[in-house]
Protein backbone atom coordinates (compact mmCIF):
# COMPACT_ATOMS: atom_id res chain seq x y z
CA UNK A 1 0.00 0.00 0.00
CA UNK A 2 2.57 2.47 -1.08
CA UNK A 3 1.46 6.01 -1.69
CA UNK A 4 3.17 5.64 -5.71
CA UNK A 5 0.66 2.67 -6.71
CA UNK A 6 -2.68 4.35 -4.75
CA UNK A 7 -2.15 7.81 -6.85
CA UNK A 8 -2.78 4.92 -9.80
CA UNK A 9 -5.79 2.76 -8.14
CA UNK A 10 -8.64 3.73 -7.43
CA UNK A 11 -10.13 4.25 -10.55
CA UNK A 12 -14.11 3.72 -10.84
CA UNK A 13 -16.35 2.98 -14.20
CA UNK A 14 -20.02 3.30 -14.00
CA UNK A 15 -21.42 1.32 -17.01
CA UNK A 16 -25.53 1.73 -17.89
CA UNK A 17 -25.81 2.12 -14.03
CA UNK A 18 -29.83 1.99 -13.28
CA UNK A 19 -31.93 2.12 -10.25
CA UNK A 20 -35.96 2.18 -9.19
CA UNK A 21 -36.56 1.71 -5.57
CA UNK A 22 -40.18 0.90 -4.95
CA UNK A 23 -42.18 3.11 -3.11
CA UNK A 24 -46.06 2.25 -2.18
CA UNK A 25 -46.07 0.21 -4.61
CA UNK A 26 -45.00 3.01 -7.15
CA UNK A 27 -42.14 2.63 -9.10
CA UNK A 28 -39.67 5.73 -8.58
CA UNK A 29 -36.93 5.78 -11.56
CA UNK A 30 -33.82 6.65 -9.47
CA UNK A 31 -30.86 6.54 -12.08
CA UNK A 32 -31.45 5.27 -15.81
CA UNK A 33 -28.33 4.53 -17.67
CA UNK A 34 -25.71 6.69 -15.82
CA UNK A 35 -22.22 6.47 -17.11
CA UNK A 36 -19.47 7.76 -15.62
CA UNK A 37 -15.21 7.60 -15.19
CA UNK A 38 -13.38 9.03 -12.50
CA UNK A 39 -10.14 8.66 -12.75
CA UNK A 40 -7.97 7.16 -9.66
CA UNK A 41 -6.67 9.99 -8.00
CA UNK A 42 -9.54 11.99 -8.92
CA UNK A 43 -11.60 14.50 -6.54
CA UNK A 44 -15.46 14.36 -8.12
CA UNK A 45 -18.29 16.43 -6.49
CA UNK A 46 -21.86 15.25 -7.03
CA UNK A 47 -24.05 17.64 -6.98
CA UNK A 48 -28.01 17.68 -7.88
CA UNK A 49 -31.35 18.81 -6.76
CA UNK A 50 -33.06 16.67 -3.77
CA UNK A 51 -34.26 13.41 -5.65
CA UNK A 52 -31.90 13.44 -8.24
CA UNK A 53 -30.76 10.42 -7.17
CA UNK A 54 -27.19 11.60 -5.78
CA UNK A 55 -26.76 9.81 -2.77
CA UNK A 56 -27.99 6.82 -4.41
CA UNK A 57 -25.56 6.62 -6.97
CA UNK A 58 -22.84 7.29 -4.29
CA UNK A 59 -24.53 4.17 -2.07
CA UNK A 60 -24.17 2.15 -5.32
CA UNK A 61 -20.74 3.03 -5.30
CA UNK A 62 -20.23 2.08 -1.93
CA UNK A 63 -21.80 -1.12 -2.35
CA UNK A 64 -24.61 -0.55 0.33
CA UNK A 65 -27.72 -0.97 -2.41
CA UNK A 66 -27.58 -3.30 -5.68
CA UNK A 67 -28.21 -1.64 -8.76
CA UNK A 68 -31.19 -3.06 -10.85
CA UNK A 69 -28.35 -2.79 -14.19
CA UNK A 70 -25.78 -1.82 -15.02
CA UNK A 71 -22.07 -2.31 -13.18
CA UNK A 72 -19.62 -0.64 -11.14
CA UNK A 73 -15.79 -1.54 -11.56
CA UNK A 74 -13.11 -0.32 -9.75
CA UNK A 75 -9.41 -0.71 -11.00
CA UNK A 76 -11.76 -2.51 -13.85
CA UNK A 77 -13.03 -5.50 -11.41
CA UNK A 78 -16.54 -5.31 -10.94
CA UNK A 79 -17.83 -5.07 -7.32
CA UNK A 80 -20.53 -6.20 -5.59
CA UNK A 81 -21.22 -5.03 -1.91
CA UNK A 82 -18.91 -3.56 0.48
CA UNK A 83 -15.29 -3.53 -0.63
CA UNK A 84 -12.18 -2.76 2.22
CA UNK A 85 -10.68 -0.41 -1.28
CA UNK A 86 -13.58 1.94 -0.49
CA UNK A 87 -14.63 3.93 2.73
CA UNK A 88 -17.49 5.95 3.30
CA UNK A 89 -18.59 9.28 5.16
CA UNK A 90 -21.72 9.57 6.28
CA UNK A 91 -23.44 12.95 6.68
CA UNK A 92 -23.74 12.27 10.39
CA UNK A 93 -20.27 11.15 11.69
CA UNK A 94 -21.66 7.28 13.38
CA UNK A 95 -19.53 7.11 15.90
CA UNK A 96 -19.75 4.88 18.59
CA UNK A 97 -20.20 6.45 21.45
CA UNK A 98 -19.35 3.66 24.05
CA UNK A 99 -15.84 4.03 22.20
CA UNK A 100 -13.23 6.22 23.05
CA UNK A 101 -11.66 8.77 19.83
CA UNK A 102 -8.88 6.13 19.31
CA UNK A 103 -10.96 3.08 19.95
CA UNK A 104 -13.94 4.36 17.36
CA UNK A 105 -10.85 5.13 14.94
CA UNK A 106 -9.05 1.60 15.87
CA UNK A 107 -12.88 0.23 15.04
CA UNK A 108 -12.43 -0.45 11.54
CA UNK A 109 -8.91 -2.13 12.01
CA UNK A 110 -10.40 -4.64 14.82
CA UNK A 111 -13.01 -5.48 11.90
CA UNK A 112 -9.80 -6.32 9.63
CA UNK A 113 -8.55 -8.93 12.33
CA UNK A 114 -5.56 -6.40 13.90
CA UNK A 115 -5.32 -6.92 17.48
CA UNK A 116 -6.77 -4.03 20.08
CA UNK A 117 -3.17 -2.70 20.41
CA UNK A 118 -2.02 -3.09 16.88
CA UNK A 119 -5.35 -1.58 16.09
CA UNK A 120 -4.51 1.65 18.19
CA UNK A 121 -1.01 2.03 17.72
CA UNK A 122 -2.06 2.49 13.77
CA UNK A 123 -5.37 4.60 14.35
CA UNK A 124 -2.98 7.42 16.63
CA UNK A 125 -1.69 8.40 13.28
CA UNK A 126 -4.66 9.36 11.68
CA UNK A 127 -6.31 10.83 14.75
CA UNK A 128 -2.86 13.46 14.44
CA UNK A 129 -3.66 13.83 10.52
CA UNK A 130 -7.19 15.11 11.16
CA UNK A 131 -6.09 17.46 14.47
CA UNK A 132 -7.28 15.31 17.49
CA UNK A 133 -4.22 14.76 18.93
CA UNK A 134 -5.35 16.19 22.12
CA UNK A 135 -8.69 14.22 22.46
CA UNK A 136 -7.83 10.82 21.81
CA UNK A 137 -9.46 9.08 25.15
CA UNK A 138 -12.41 11.49 24.88
CA UNK A 139 -15.69 9.95 23.86
CA UNK A 140 -18.04 11.51 21.20
CA UNK A 141 -20.37 13.02 23.32
CA UNK A 142 -17.62 15.47 24.45
CA UNK A 143 -17.05 16.36 21.02
CA UNK A 144 -18.18 19.04 18.77
CA UNK A 145 -20.24 18.32 15.68
CA UNK A 146 -16.97 19.35 13.17
CA UNK A 147 -14.57 17.10 15.65
CA UNK A 148 -17.09 13.89 15.47
CA UNK A 149 -16.97 14.06 11.69
CA UNK A 150 -12.69 14.44 11.32
CA UNK A 151 -13.14 11.36 13.99
CA UNK A 152 -15.30 9.89 11.13
CA UNK A 153 -12.98 11.21 8.23
CA UNK A 154 -10.32 9.50 10.34
CA UNK A 155 -11.76 5.98 11.18
CA UNK A 156 -12.18 6.31 6.98
CA UNK A 157 -9.00 7.03 6.30
CA UNK A 158 -7.25 4.57 8.85
CA UNK A 159 -8.24 1.72 6.22
CA UNK A 160 -6.23 3.41 3.70
CA UNK A 161 -8.96 3.20 1.25
CA UNK A 162 -8.44 3.89 -2.52
CA UNK A 163 -11.68 5.76 -2.51
CA UNK A 164 -13.22 7.74 -0.16
CA UNK A 165 -17.14 7.92 -0.73
CA UNK A 166 -18.57 10.96 1.16
CA UNK A 167 -22.11 11.56 1.55
CA UNK A 168 -22.92 15.25 2.31
CA UNK A 169 -20.61 15.12 4.91
CA UNK A 170 -20.11 18.53 5.75
CA UNK A 171 -24.06 19.04 5.95
CA UNK A 172 -25.02 19.08 9.55
CA UNK A 173 -22.16 21.13 9.67
CA UNK A 174 -22.33 24.96 10.95
CA UNK A 175 -21.20 27.64 8.66
CA UNK A 176 -17.62 28.61 10.14
CA UNK A 177 -16.67 24.94 10.66
CA UNK A 178 -18.03 23.77 7.44
CA UNK A 179 -15.24 26.05 5.77
CA UNK A 180 -12.87 25.08 8.26
CA UNK A 181 -13.84 21.33 7.28
CA UNK A 182 -13.08 21.98 3.50
CA UNK A 183 -9.94 23.09 3.68
CA UNK A 184 -9.10 19.92 6.11
CA UNK A 185 -10.49 17.61 3.06
CA UNK A 186 -8.56 19.38 0.59
CA UNK A 187 -5.46 19.08 2.51
CA UNK A 188 -6.38 15.42 3.24
CA UNK A 189 -7.07 14.64 -0.48
CA UNK A 190 -3.75 15.91 -1.36
CA UNK A 191 -1.58 14.18 1.30
CA UNK A 192 -3.72 10.57 1.00
CA UNK A 193 -3.87 10.78 -2.78
CA UNK A 194 -7.33 9.18 -2.75
CA UNK A 195 -10.24 8.94 -5.18
CA UNK A 196 -13.02 10.90 -3.75
CA UNK A 197 -16.28 11.44 -4.56
CA UNK A 198 -18.04 13.75 -2.67
CA UNK A 199 -21.91 14.25 -2.74
CA UNK A 200 -22.99 17.56 -1.75
CA UNK A 201 -25.58 20.26 -2.14
CA UNK A 202 -23.39 23.31 -1.31
CA UNK A 203 -22.50 23.71 -5.12
CA UNK A 204 -19.26 26.27 -3.59
CA UNK A 205 -18.17 23.47 -1.51
CA UNK A 206 -18.43 21.33 -4.57
CA UNK A 207 -16.33 24.06 -6.50
CA UNK A 208 -13.96 23.94 -3.42
CA UNK A 209 -12.99 20.52 -3.70
CA UNK A 210 -13.33 19.13 -6.96
CA UNK A 211 -11.61 18.46 -10.39
CA UNK A 212 -14.74 18.25 -11.67
CA UNK A 213 -18.18 18.56 -10.85
CA UNK A 214 -21.11 16.02 -12.15
CA UNK A 215 -24.85 17.82 -12.24
CA UNK A 216 -27.15 14.83 -12.02
CA UNK A 217 -30.08 16.44 -14.19
CA UNK A 218 -33.75 17.00 -12.00
CA UNK A 219 -36.04 15.18 -14.95
CA UNK A 220 -35.09 11.67 -15.39
CA UNK A 221 -33.23 10.63 -18.53
CA UNK A 222 -32.32 14.05 -18.55
CA UNK A 223 -28.54 14.47 -19.40
CA UNK A 224 -25.82 14.42 -17.14
CA UNK A 225 -23.82 17.22 -16.86
CA UNK A 226 -20.01 17.72 -16.50
CA UNK A 227 -18.14 20.96 -15.27
CA UNK A 228 -14.33 21.24 -15.04
CA UNK A 229 -13.29 22.76 -12.29
CA UNK A 230 -9.67 24.04 -13.63
CA UNK A 231 -8.63 26.20 -11.10
CA UNK A 232 -4.87 26.42 -9.30
CA UNK A 233 -5.08 24.92 -5.64
CA UNK A 234 -5.50 25.98 -2.60
CA UNK A 235 -8.61 27.40 -4.36
CA UNK A 236 -9.58 31.00 -3.11
CA UNK A 237 -13.47 31.22 -2.75
CA UNK A 238 -13.27 34.69 -4.15
CA UNK A 239 -11.47 34.66 -6.77
CA UNK A 240 -12.93 35.55 -10.45
CA UNK A 241 -12.31 32.33 -11.94
CA UNK A 242 -14.09 30.69 -9.07
CA UNK A 243 -16.70 32.61 -8.91
CA UNK A 244 -17.69 32.79 -12.75
CA UNK A 245 -17.89 28.68 -12.16
CA UNK A 246 -20.53 29.24 -9.36
CA UNK A 247 -22.60 31.28 -11.37
CA UNK A 248 -22.35 28.88 -14.01
CA UNK A 249 -23.63 26.06 -11.76
CA UNK A 250 -26.22 28.02 -10.62
CA UNK A 251 -27.53 28.97 -13.63
CA UNK A 252 -27.59 24.90 -14.23
CA UNK A 253 -30.40 24.89 -11.83
CA UNK A 254 -31.96 28.23 -12.90
CA UNK A 255 -30.56 30.23 -10.51
CA UNK A 256 -28.61 33.85 -10.52
CA UNK B 1 -4.04 23.18 11.90
CA UNK B 2 -7.12 24.47 11.55
CA UNK B 3 -8.28 23.63 15.26
CA UNK B 4 -8.83 26.93 16.32
CA UNK B 5 -12.33 26.97 15.60
CA UNK B 6 -13.13 24.16 17.78
CA UNK B 7 -11.08 24.91 20.38
CA UNK B 8 -14.14 27.44 21.15
CA UNK B 9 -16.30 24.69 21.98
CA UNK B 10 -16.90 23.98 25.51
CA UNK B 11 -15.21 20.48 26.46
CA UNK B 12 -16.36 18.32 29.07
CA UNK B 13 -13.32 16.15 29.01
CA UNK B 14 -13.02 14.64 32.16
CA UNK B 15 -14.45 17.27 34.07
CA UNK B 16 -12.70 16.01 37.80
CA UNK B 17 -9.19 16.43 35.59
CA UNK B 18 -9.72 19.79 34.01
CA UNK B 19 -10.96 21.04 37.57
CA UNK B 20 -8.31 19.48 39.13
CA UNK B 21 -6.06 21.76 36.79
CA UNK B 22 -7.54 24.74 37.09
CA UNK B 23 -7.88 24.56 40.91
CA UNK B 24 -3.74 24.30 40.46
CA UNK B 25 -3.65 26.96 38.71
CA UNK B 26 -5.47 29.65 40.91
CA UNK B 27 -3.28 31.55 43.36
CA UNK B 28 -3.15 31.23 47.07
CA UNK B 29 -5.30 34.20 47.64
CA UNK B 30 -8.27 32.56 45.90
CA UNK B 31 -7.67 28.84 47.41
CA UNK B 32 -9.03 29.66 50.11
CA UNK B 33 -12.16 31.23 49.07
CA UNK B 34 -12.60 27.92 46.53
CA UNK B 35 -12.15 26.21 49.72
CA UNK B 36 -14.89 27.77 51.57
CA UNK B 37 -17.14 27.54 48.50
CA UNK B 38 -16.37 23.96 47.91
CA UNK B 39 -17.36 23.35 51.94
CA UNK B 40 -20.21 25.38 51.85
CA UNK B 41 -21.11 23.80 48.65
CA UNK B 42 -21.00 20.18 50.20
CA UNK B 43 -22.97 21.28 53.05
CA UNK B 44 -25.43 22.54 51.19
CA UNK B 45 -25.26 19.14 48.91
CA UNK B 46 -26.44 17.30 52.07
CA UNK B 47 -28.70 19.09 53.24
CA UNK B 48 -30.37 19.20 49.96
CA UNK B 49 -29.88 15.25 49.06
CA UNK B 50 -30.41 13.74 52.34
CA UNK B 51 -32.49 16.82 54.62
CA UNK B 52 -35.75 15.35 54.43
CA UNK B 53 -35.05 11.41 55.63
CA UNK B 54 -33.46 13.26 58.72
CA UNK B 55 -36.15 15.48 58.46
CA UNK B 56 -38.48 12.23 58.84
CA UNK B 57 -36.59 10.69 61.14
CA UNK B 58 -36.02 13.48 63.54
CA UNK B 59 -40.06 13.79 63.15
CA UNK B 60 -40.58 9.88 63.69
CA UNK B 61 -38.08 9.94 66.96
CA UNK B 62 -39.82 12.75 68.33
CA UNK B 63 -43.60 12.24 67.83
CA UNK B 64 -43.38 8.53 68.87
CA UNK B 65 -41.39 9.90 72.31
CA UNK B 66 -43.14 13.24 73.04
CA UNK B 67 -46.45 10.73 72.70
CA UNK B 68 -47.86 12.24 69.79
CA UNK B 69 -48.30 9.22 68.16
CA UNK B 70 -49.15 5.66 70.02
CA UNK B 71 -45.78 3.97 70.91
CA UNK B 72 -47.00 0.72 71.13
CA UNK B 73 -47.88 1.07 67.22
CA UNK B 74 -45.44 3.33 65.89
CA UNK B 75 -42.04 2.30 68.50
CA UNK B 76 -39.73 5.05 68.23
CA UNK B 77 -36.38 4.30 66.08
CA UNK B 78 -33.85 4.10 69.25
CA UNK B 79 -36.26 1.05 70.83
CA UNK B 80 -36.21 -0.08 66.90
CA UNK B 81 -32.59 -0.45 66.46
CA UNK B 82 -32.30 -1.98 70.19
CA UNK B 83 -34.42 -4.47 68.76
CA UNK B 84 -32.70 -4.65 65.79
CA UNK B 85 -29.11 -5.43 67.95
CA UNK B 86 -30.59 -7.71 69.93
CA UNK B 87 -32.23 -9.94 67.28
CA UNK B 88 -28.35 -9.88 65.53
CA UNK B 89 -27.19 -10.84 68.86
CA UNK B 90 -29.29 -13.24 70.66
CA UNK B 91 -31.89 -13.64 68.10
CA UNK B 92 -32.20 -15.68 64.65
CA UNK B 93 -31.88 -12.28 62.62
CA UNK B 94 -28.27 -13.07 60.84
CA UNK B 95 -29.98 -16.59 59.59
CA UNK B 96 -33.04 -14.92 58.47
CA UNK B 97 -31.02 -12.45 56.57
CA UNK B 98 -28.81 -14.95 55.25
CA UNK B 99 -31.71 -17.29 54.29
CA UNK B 100 -33.55 -14.01 52.64
CA UNK B 101 -30.19 -13.25 50.52
CA UNK B 102 -29.72 -16.68 49.27
CA UNK B 103 -33.52 -17.25 48.04
CA UNK B 104 -33.61 -13.48 46.55
CA UNK B 105 -30.16 -14.06 45.23
CA UNK B 106 -30.20 -17.59 43.73
CA UNK B 107 -33.45 -16.46 41.77
CA UNK B 108 -32.11 -13.31 40.82
CA UNK B 109 -29.07 -15.26 39.34
CA UNK B 110 -30.93 -17.65 37.40
CA UNK B 111 -32.91 -14.76 36.20
CA UNK B 112 -29.79 -13.42 34.70
CA UNK B 113 -28.27 -16.16 33.57
CA UNK B 114 -31.12 -16.99 31.68
CA UNK B 115 -33.35 -13.61 30.74
CA UNK B 116 -29.93 -12.03 29.33
CA UNK B 117 -28.81 -14.72 26.56
CA UNK B 118 -32.50 -15.43 25.58
CA UNK B 119 -33.14 -11.76 25.61
CA UNK B 120 -29.84 -10.94 23.21
CA UNK B 121 -31.48 -14.51 21.14
CA UNK B 122 -34.62 -12.95 21.09
CA UNK B 123 -33.56 -9.57 20.16
CA UNK B 124 -31.10 -10.43 17.94
CA UNK B 125 -33.63 -13.08 15.24
CA UNK B 126 -36.58 -11.04 14.57
CA UNK B 127 -38.07 -14.19 13.61
CA UNK B 128 -37.71 -15.73 16.77
CA UNK B 129 -39.44 -12.50 18.62
CA UNK B 130 -42.06 -12.29 16.76
CA UNK B 131 -42.92 -16.22 17.26
CA UNK B 132 -42.21 -16.08 20.75
CA UNK B 133 -43.71 -12.18 21.69
CA UNK B 134 -47.65 -13.28 22.04
CA UNK B 135 -46.40 -16.40 24.86
CA UNK B 136 -44.19 -13.44 26.05
CA UNK B 137 -46.95 -10.76 26.58
CA UNK B 138 -49.29 -13.73 28.02
CA UNK B 139 -46.85 -14.73 30.85
CA UNK B 140 -45.60 -11.26 31.90
CA UNK B 141 -49.36 -10.52 32.10
CA UNK B 142 -49.71 -13.05 34.78
CA UNK B 143 -49.00 -12.00 37.83
CA UNK B 144 -46.28 -13.97 39.50
CA UNK B 145 -48.06 -13.75 43.07
CA UNK B 146 -51.27 -15.35 41.43
CA UNK B 147 -48.99 -17.92 39.93
CA UNK B 148 -47.38 -18.90 43.44
CA UNK B 149 -50.45 -21.51 44.56
CA UNK B 150 -49.42 -22.63 40.82
CA UNK B 151 -45.79 -23.19 41.52
CA UNK B 152 -46.23 -24.55 45.19
CA UNK B 153 -48.70 -27.33 43.84
CA UNK B 154 -46.00 -28.19 41.26
CA UNK B 155 -43.09 -27.77 43.17
CA UNK B 156 -44.39 -28.34 47.15
CA UNK B 157 -44.01 -25.74 49.90
CA UNK B 158 -40.25 -25.66 50.48
CA UNK B 159 -37.56 -23.68 48.98
CA UNK B 160 -37.87 -24.64 45.22
CA UNK B 161 -41.43 -23.21 44.98
CA UNK B 162 -40.44 -19.38 46.34
CA UNK B 163 -37.00 -19.37 44.75
CA UNK B 164 -38.72 -20.25 41.22
CA UNK B 165 -41.71 -17.62 42.08
CA UNK B 166 -39.44 -14.75 42.56
CA UNK B 167 -37.12 -16.07 39.47
CA UNK B 168 -40.60 -15.85 37.48
CA UNK B 169 -41.47 -12.63 38.38
CA UNK B 170 -37.66 -11.28 38.13
CA UNK B 171 -36.93 -12.78 34.65
CA UNK B 172 -39.72 -10.79 32.68
CA UNK B 173 -37.76 -7.37 33.30
CA UNK B 174 -34.56 -8.57 32.58
CA UNK B 175 -35.58 -10.58 29.52
CA UNK B 176 -37.85 -7.50 27.62
CA UNK B 177 -35.42 -4.93 28.66
CA UNK B 178 -32.51 -6.90 26.76
CA UNK B 179 -35.11 -7.45 23.99
CA UNK B 180 -35.83 -4.33 23.87
CA UNK B 181 -32.28 -2.63 24.27
CA UNK B 182 -31.04 -5.40 21.02
CA UNK B 183 -33.95 -3.81 19.14
CA UNK B 184 -32.97 -0.25 19.57
CA UNK B 185 -29.99 -0.87 17.90
CA UNK B 186 -28.98 2.12 15.58
CA UNK B 187 -29.21 1.14 11.80
CA UNK B 188 -26.94 3.28 11.03
CA UNK B 189 -24.01 2.33 12.94
CA UNK B 190 -24.88 -1.13 11.85
CA UNK B 191 -24.34 0.36 8.61
CA UNK B 192 -21.10 2.03 9.33
CA UNK B 193 -19.81 -1.01 10.49
CA UNK B 194 -21.30 -2.90 7.41
CA UNK B 195 -18.85 -0.96 5.43
CA UNK B 196 -16.00 -0.99 7.39
CA UNK B 197 -16.47 -5.30 6.37
CA UNK B 198 -18.21 -6.59 9.68
CA UNK B 199 -19.75 -10.02 10.25
CA UNK B 200 -22.63 -10.36 11.87
CA UNK B 201 -21.40 -11.79 14.62
CA UNK B 202 -18.27 -8.62 15.22
CA UNK B 203 -21.29 -6.90 14.90
CA UNK B 204 -23.69 -7.68 17.27
CA UNK B 205 -20.38 -8.06 19.17
CA UNK B 206 -19.09 -4.41 18.99
CA UNK B 207 -22.38 -2.28 18.24
CA UNK B 208 -25.31 -4.21 19.21
CA UNK B 209 -24.70 -5.46 22.69
CA UNK B 210 -22.76 -2.04 24.24
CA UNK B 211 -25.35 -0.24 22.65
CA UNK B 212 -28.11 -2.19 24.19
CA UNK B 213 -25.95 -2.24 27.93
CA UNK B 214 -27.57 0.91 29.68
CA UNK B 215 -31.20 -0.83 28.66
CA UNK B 216 -30.50 -4.41 29.95
CA UNK B 217 -29.02 -2.61 33.56
CA UNK B 218 -32.59 -0.40 33.46
CA UNK B 219 -33.89 -4.12 33.99
CA UNK B 220 -31.80 -5.15 35.63
CA UNK B 221 -32.42 -2.94 38.81
CA UNK B 222 -36.20 -3.25 37.84
CA UNK B 223 -35.58 -6.83 38.77
CA UNK B 224 -33.63 -6.50 41.78
CA UNK B 225 -36.43 -4.39 43.19
CA UNK B 226 -39.07 -6.91 42.15
CA UNK B 227 -37.11 -9.85 43.58
CA UNK B 228 -36.98 -8.41 46.96
CA UNK B 229 -41.01 -7.41 46.70
CA UNK B 230 -41.62 -11.21 46.17
CA UNK B 231 -39.40 -12.54 48.86
CA UNK B 232 -41.20 -10.90 51.29
CA UNK B 233 -44.09 -11.75 49.92
CA UNK B 234 -43.29 -15.95 49.46
CA UNK B 235 -41.98 -15.50 53.16
CA UNK B 236 -45.30 -13.88 54.51
CA UNK B 237 -47.01 -17.48 52.87
CA UNK B 238 -46.01 -20.36 54.39
CA UNK B 239 -41.72 -19.68 55.74
CA UNK B 240 -40.51 -20.22 58.87
CA UNK B 241 -37.60 -18.15 58.25
CA UNK B 242 -36.61 -14.88 56.75
CA UNK B 243 -36.97 -11.47 57.07
CA UNK B 244 -40.81 -11.43 55.09
CA UNK B 245 -41.28 -14.38 58.09
CA UNK B 246 -40.05 -12.41 60.35
CA UNK B 247 -42.16 -9.26 59.95
CA UNK B 248 -45.02 -11.46 59.92
CA UNK B 249 -43.63 -13.46 62.95
CA UNK B 250 -43.24 -10.15 64.95
CA UNK B 251 -46.89 -8.81 64.40
CA UNK B 252 -48.43 -11.87 65.87
CA UNK B 253 -46.25 -12.05 68.75
CA UNK B 254 -46.21 -8.15 68.72
CA UNK B 255 -42.99 -7.39 68.88
CA UNK B 256 -43.67 -4.46 66.98
CA UNK B 257 -39.78 -2.40 67.02
CA UNK B 258 -38.33 -6.19 65.63
CA UNK B 259 -41.25 -5.80 63.38
CA UNK B 260 -40.31 -2.19 61.97
CA UNK B 261 -36.07 -3.51 62.49
CA UNK B 262 -37.04 -6.60 60.13
CA UNK B 263 -39.05 -3.37 57.17
CA UNK B 264 -36.32 -1.01 57.24
CA UNK B 265 -33.68 -4.02 57.02
CA UNK B 266 -35.67 -4.89 54.10
CA UNK B 267 -35.46 -0.87 52.62
CA UNK B 268 -32.00 -1.36 53.08
CA UNK B 269 -31.01 -4.34 51.39
CA UNK B 270 -33.01 -2.89 48.55
CA UNK B 271 -30.59 0.27 48.52
CA UNK B 272 -27.70 -1.83 48.46
CA UNK B 273 -28.66 -3.97 45.92
CA UNK B 274 -29.71 -0.85 43.55
CA UNK B 275 -26.48 0.76 44.80
CA UNK B 276 -23.93 -2.44 43.72
CA UNK B 277 -26.21 -2.07 40.43
CA UNK B 278 -25.68 1.38 40.15
CA UNK B 279 -21.71 1.44 40.46
CA UNK B 280 -21.81 -1.61 38.14
CA UNK B 281 -23.58 0.35 35.03
CA UNK B 282 -21.56 3.89 35.86
CA UNK B 283 -18.78 1.39 35.43
CA UNK B 284 -19.72 -0.08 32.52
CA UNK B 285 -21.45 2.58 30.50
CA UNK B 286 -18.64 5.30 31.33
CA UNK B 287 -19.68 7.11 28.20
CA UNK B 288 -23.70 7.23 28.88
CA UNK B 289 -24.97 9.13 31.87
CA UNK B 290 -26.64 6.77 34.01
CA UNK B 291 -30.54 7.62 34.05
CA UNK B 292 -32.27 7.12 37.24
Amino acid sequence: MTTATQTLRGEVTVRDLSKTFNINGRALNVLSSVNLHIRGGECLAIVGASGSGKTTLLRILAGLEEADEGRVLIDGQPVHGVGTERAVIFQEPRLLPWRTVIENVAFPLEVRGLSRDEARKHARRYVQLVGLTDFVEAYPSQLSGGMAQRVGIARALAIQPEILLLDEPLGALDAMTKLTMQEELARIWREEKVTMVIVTHDLEEAIYLADRVLVLPKEKGGRIRTIEVDLLRPRNRSESGFVKLREELLSEFGLH
Amino acid sequence: MALDIEQSYPLNNSPSKTGRLRSGQVGPAFSTGVLGRLVRGGVQNVVVRYGSIIALAVLWQVSATAGWINPAVIPPLDRIWDALVNGFVNGPLWRDVAISLQRAGIAFAAAVALGIPLGLFMGGIRVVERALDPILQLLRQTSALALYPVFILLLGLGETSKVFVIFWATLFPILLATIGGVKQADPKLIEMARVYGARRSHIFRSVVLPGALPQIFVGLRLSATTALLLLIAAEMIGANSGLGFQVMNAQYNFQIPLMFGAILLLAALGLVANSILETLQKRLCRWAPAKA
